[in-house]
Parts: structure tokens; sequence; C-alpha cells
């Protein structure tokens, strides 16, 4: 790049005019905090967080709208009380505009409160169904989805097309876990299938084999509703005991991330999941992000990864319709409720509740170039946080939960 | 009574030199460190190690936050009947962990906070399991508005300052003094004529009603409530808090409750590994004070001033 004189001079000036007008909002760089997870069990998926996020704003020359972005990572470790003081930290300290994060449901939750009180304007990734369902909280969107928002589809997907009338669910024993089986539970029962076995292993059990063993042989299939790497545990086990022959599993959307696939073997084959995003979705946008990330870090970018390039996607579109302007908290809330977006999950909206309303996508895990990959087979889309029910009565229900809606088939 | 009064002055003073999350940070300390100093009655002054202390500390918050929301009775009614309820429950865990002493006894209170930090994650339908119970609200107390951050450390300091106080009192009375001795000569006492179980058995119900202002102090703070407050993970932090500052001294907890939380919260900010730190500093601790930071510093400057005088 050659560096004229005149072009000197024009920066020197716009410096200069800076210097002179301090009040200038406009000048000011937007403070941006990512709260994620750098330690423990869940870091793997916060370290792509920040990574993707990262890449974002490198590739826009860390420019939005034209405002410099600053970026502030905070690591909350996965524990609630900890995090919240992390997001005050940003808060108080460091005056963050604005926050994408945090990583955890049970964080979410304990900064819910806190979220309101300071008017922190936040593009969350943590699932919790309530932040956006019976207790929506006015400062919070969603660009991801909610715990069951993808598990719904496939419910419909494995009574539809796969045609399966019995199976089992087994989940991580914490409100996502939960929550995904709600949904897929109902949808499914709603499409005429039956759930005729229910599973919730500690998040932290060392070791399936008692649960393996608990199966039942009669069914069609077994809903994984894992998260971390416990889908991966999972299955290598059932492949040990010679089950995955017998039964094709099919899993939520964090059960065969690409951030677990990349270690998995033969048996992962042919495994049917569902996420708002594939690695493999074939469009310009997640091409070059997904061709980009694996330049660099040699593998796939996953949920979480994906998660923080589209909420950038999102506040990029939000700060250009409002001209930049994040000081106006209110007309960012409206402007990010309103604002459509391309993404590299493809078409991304939002509805009244601040939860996204976009494409599920079907994945079947098949060999590419050497590595596996969640190939897109069928694409649901627009789908919002409430599937096809009405969101009225919808809400009106309790919250997906271990009792809710009451397993009505369970066979012991 | 020179020292504590200058450090509750210059804590006093805080607010006027620091900003609101310096202020945040405060009110933690002083709330972790009335926990840990509730920890230190049995730890320092009665010798029995405690990995279960965290159960005080979150059925207080729990219940105040399940009446609250639940029964939405008023703040003033709730303190009360929190502090009521938990310290009952920490008379009967005493008739339960007092059978043993020791490794029992660690063991023993263990095993009851952990019976109690499953029933927080599987009772949904009054604990809201994972999602953990929130949309509370601080109190008022005279109509202070305590959202903002400088009227609430005031009250936490109040608050903390006198229970360390009463702290401080039951352990130089002369009940104290017989605590003391079931710690180094149970045998004796009992030879003695004193009853040591008993003398065990109120400190214990005391130390729980301590932990049980810690935990109210801890669910105002947060306006949520979640079942790691009740885990072995935060149990074993007032622990570590407690042996890291000095057990058996006044100014200890307080001492490692500000370590451990500066470390965790502060630090981490600039050191990504600061899990690592945390470790380092209790290993160097060990190494260098193993009687604790605040007698090991009293023990250095001694030997350094006798040596000039």
């Amino acid at each position: 790049m050659s560096f004229t004189r005149r072009r000197f001079i024009q920066a020197a000036g716009a410096a200069a005019t800076a210097a002179a007008f301090p009040a200038a909002a406009q000048a000011e760089p937007i403070r941006l905090g990512l709260v994620t997870v750098k330690t423990g069990p869940l870091a793997s998926g916060g370290i792509d967080m920040e990574r993707a996020l990262t890449q974002y704003l490198k590739e826009r020359n860390d420019t939005l709208a034209g405002r410099k972005v600053e970026l502030l990572v905070a690591d909350g470790g996965g524990v609630p009380a900890q995090t919240r003081t992390k997001i005050q930290e940003l808060v108080e300290r460091d005056r963050i505009h604005l926050m994408i994060g945090p990583l955890d449901t049970a964080s979410a939750l304990a900064a819910d409160d806190y979220i309101r009180q300071a008017q922190l304007l936040t593009l969350s990734v943590a699932a919790a169904e309530d932040m956006t369902q019976r207790k929506p909280n006015p400062w919070f969107t969603r660009g991801t989805s909610t715990s069951s928002q993808s598990a719904m589809p496939l419910a419909d997907y494995a009574a539809k097309q796969l045609k399966y009338k019995r199976m089992a669910v087994i989940a991580d024993d914490i409100a996502y876990g939960h929550e995904m089986c709600a949904g897929f539970m109902r949808v499914f029962e709603d499409a005429g299938g039956k759930v005729v076995q229910r599973m919730f292993p500690p998040l932290t059990v060392p070791d399936y084999g008692t649960y393996l063993a608990q199966l039942k042989t009669n069914i069609d299939s077994i809903f994984l509703g894992f998260a971390g790497s416990n889908g991966f545990r999972f299955l290598r086990q059932m492949n040990e005991y010679g089950l995955i022959k017998k039964m094709a599993p099919i899993g939520g959307m964090t059960a065969l991330d690409e951030a677990v696939l990349r270690n998995m073997g033969d048996e992962a084959l042919g495994i049917i999941t569902s996420c708002w995003y594939s690695a493999e979705i074939d469009n310009p946008i997640n091409q070059k992000f997904a061709s980009s990330f694996r330049s660099q870090w040699k593998y796939d970018p996953g949920f979480y990864a994906a998660a923080t390039y589209t909420e950038a996607a999102v506040l990029e579109a939000t700060l250009n319709q409002i001209k930049g302007r994040v000081e106006d908290k209110p007309a960012f809330m409206k402007a990010v409720r309103s604002v459509k977006v391309d993404s590299c999950r493809g078409p991304v909206s939002f509805d009244q509740y601040g939860n996204v309303v976009g494409n599920v996508y079907i994945r079947r895990v098949v060999r590419k170039e050497g590595r596996l990959v969640n190939s897109v087979i069928h694409t649901y889309p627009n789908v919002s946080q409430f599937w096809t029910y009405k969101p009225e009565e919808f809400l009106k229900n309790p919250v997906y939960s271990r009792d809710w809606p009451p397993a009505k088939n369970l066979e012991s | 009574m020179k020292t504590p009064l200058a450090v509750i002055v210059l804590a006093a003073l805080l607010p006027l030199l620091a900003g609101e999350y310096y202020i945040n940070l405060a009110s933690q300390i002083v709330i972790f460190a009335v926990f840990a100093a509730s920890i230190n009655l049995l730890l320092g002054y009665g010798g029995l190690a405690t990995l279960g202390h965290a159960a005080y500390l979150g059925v207080a918050a729990y219940l105040s936050a399940f009446l609250y929301l639940k029964l939405q009775l008023a703040h003033w009614a709730i303190a009360p009947l929190a502090l009521i309820g938990t310290t009952l429950m920490a008379g009967v865990f005493g008739l339960v962990a007092l059978r043993a002493t020791g490794l029992g006894f660690l063991m023993l209170t263990l095993a009851l906070s952990q019976v109690l930090w499953g029933t927080a994650y599987r009772w949904v339908s009054v604990t809201d399991g994972d999602n953990g119970l929130r949309g509370l609200a601080r109190p008022m107390p005279f109509g202070i508005n305590m959202n903002e951050a400088m009227p609430f450390y005031y009250f936490v300091l109040v608050i903390g300052v006198f229970a360390i106080w009463m702290m401080a009192r039951f352990v130089s009375s002369p009940f104290g003094a017989t605590l003391r001795g079931t710690r180094d000569q149970p045998r004796r006492m009992s030879a003695l004529g004193y009853d040591v179980w008993l003398i065990r058995w109120i400190t214990f119900i005391y130390a729980g009603f301590w932990g049980a202002v810690s935990g109210l102090l801890f669910v105002y703070y947060h306006k949520y409530i979640h079942p790691v407050s009740l885990s072995l993970a935060n149990s074993a932090e007032g622990l570590l808090a407690v042996i890291a500052g000095g057990s058996g001294t006044l100014a200890g907890p307080i001492v490692g409750a500000a370590i451990v939380l500066l470390l965790k919260n502060w630090a981490s900010a600039y050191i990504e590994r600061w899990n690592m730190l945390l470790g380092f500093v209790f290993v160097f601790i060990v190494v260098l004070m193993p009687e604790g930071v605040v007698p090991g510093v009293k023990r250095l400057w001694q030997r350094r001033s006798a040596s000039r005088g």
C-alpha cells in the first residue's frame, strides 16, 4: 500500500479532528466482551468460540459499521457465580458495550438478572429455554438455538422419514439434556411414535456400561442428547458392545459435533444428527469460514465456532442498521429483533422473544477427503423455538424438564 | 485492638477509592470471609476438619430463595426463618457427624452435604434443578436501594464485621477455651468432667449458624442460587481459604478468603492459566508457611525485629 503525502495529510486531519472533538462517540472503539469457558470440561468449545470470533473480526479488519472493535475475553470456567463476577468485571471495569456469551446454560441463568440490571446487550450462545420463553430478558438475544430447537425437527424426521416407532432417549443429566429430550419426546409422540425408555446418566459418569446393559433391544433407535465429549465416549462403548449395528443411533446438536467427530472412527459412519449448523453447509459464507478455519486450526468448525461466527454476523448487521451507535441500547435491541442476516448457518432472523428463527439441518456422518464430516441430507427451513406449536399455547405449558412433558409410554 | 479497627476503617473507606467492580469484589470477599471464619471455628479451634460446610451456605440460600419465590414472603420474615431452619439442620447434622472425629467426621460431613447437593439437583419442583432459582431481589432495609454496589457493600460489611466479632467473642470466651481444650486434649478434658461431645455439638451448631448468615448474604449478592453452591468444590474452597490464611487465628480466614477470591476473579483476567497460579500459590504457602499466611508473616516479622533488636 502506498502511503502518499495526501493520504497522510488526510489521516492527520482526521486524527486532529478526532482529538479536537473527543465527545464524538463514533471515534471511540466498540468494546465487545466475550464470556466463554477456557478451563474445565467445556473448554474445547469455549476456545473454539474465541477462535471463530477472532477470525470474524480479523476478516473485517477489526472494524464493524465503521467503528473499531476491541475484543475482551473472559473465562467463566462454566461456574455460574464466577461467570457472573466475570461479566460484572467486563461491565464495571472494562465498560463493555455488549457481550457475546456466556457458553453454558447455568451461567446464563445466573447472569440473567444482572443483564437486566446493567442493561447489558447480550448475544448469547447458551441454550437455556426460558431466557427467551416464559421469562424473556429484554436485553438478551440468541442466534444459535434453544436446547430443543434442533431436537424437535429431528423427532419429526425420525417419525416421518425414518419411520421409527419405538425409541429410547439418553442424555446428560443437566438442564440442557432434559430440555432436549423433552422436546424430542413431545414431537416424536405427537407424530405417533413412542419413547419407551429414558435414561439420564450424570454428566461426569466414567463408564456407560451399566446404561448400555439396560438398553432395550426391541427398539428402532436411540436418541443421544449428549454434550461435550460424552457422545464420543458413549458411541465408542456402544460400538464395543456391538450395539451400533443392531440399532443406528440418532443424535442431538452436540452429540456428534465436529469438535468430537475428528476423534472418532468408522463406528460413527451413517449416524444421523440434527443441528442448526454443519461445516458442510453449502453457502458461500460458510465455505469461506469453514475452509479458512480449517486451514488455520487443522479441524472443522463446529457448534461453538459457528455460534460466535453467527453472532458476530448478527452484530455486524445490527450495527450497520443503527449506524454503529451501540450506545443507544433500546435502538440496538429493536434493530436486532428486526434484522435479517445471511450467515454461515444460512438466513437468520429473530422472533419477538429474541430467539433465532433459522434453518435446522439433518446431517449424516460420511467420510470425505479422509475425514468424517456431517453431510447435510435434509433441511428444515426457518425453524422457530416453538417448532410448529403456537407460541401462546407452547408458553402456557411448563418449561421442558425431566418431568414435563410426562413420559406416558415408558416400559419397565 | 488496633489492627482490627484499622482494617475496618480501611474497608469502610474502600468505596471512596475504588470503582464499582472492586466494591463488588470486596463484598464477595467479606461474604466469603464470614463463610471461611465459620469453618475456622470447627477446624481451627475445634480441630474438626469439615468438607461439608457449603451445606449451610447453600441451604440458607435455597431456603431464602424458595420462601421468596414460591411463598412470596417478605425479606424480614424470610431471613430469620432461613437462619432458624438452617441452624436446626446443623443441629441434626451435628448429631450424625459428631459420632466420629478426624477422618470419619470429614467423611460424614462430606456425605451429608453431598446428599443435599444431590437433592438440589433432583428436586426440580422446589429447586428448579440445574436451572437454579432466579428472579430474586435484595432486601431494602430502611428503604435503601441495595441494588447499587456501594450501599450493598456497607450492608455486607456491617453484618460481616458483626459476624466475625461474634465469632471472635465465642472463641475468646471461657467456652472457647474449653473448645480449644477439646481440640488439644480431648481425653483430659473428658477426665476433668467436661462433656466433650456437647462442646463440639454447640460449636458445630454455632458454625452452622454463621455459615447460614454467609449463605443469606451470598444469595442477596448473586440474586441466584445453583446446586453448585452446595457442592464439594465450594466446601473445599472454604477449607482451603482457612488453611491458606491460617487456621485457628482470627485474621486467617479473612486473609485466606481475600487470597482465594482475588486469584479467582482478579488475577484470572490477566493470566489464562490461573488455576495453575492458584495451585502454585498454595504450594508456596504450604512450603514456606505451613501454618498459614497470617501466623507465617507474623513469625517472619518477629524474627526480623528480633534479629534487629
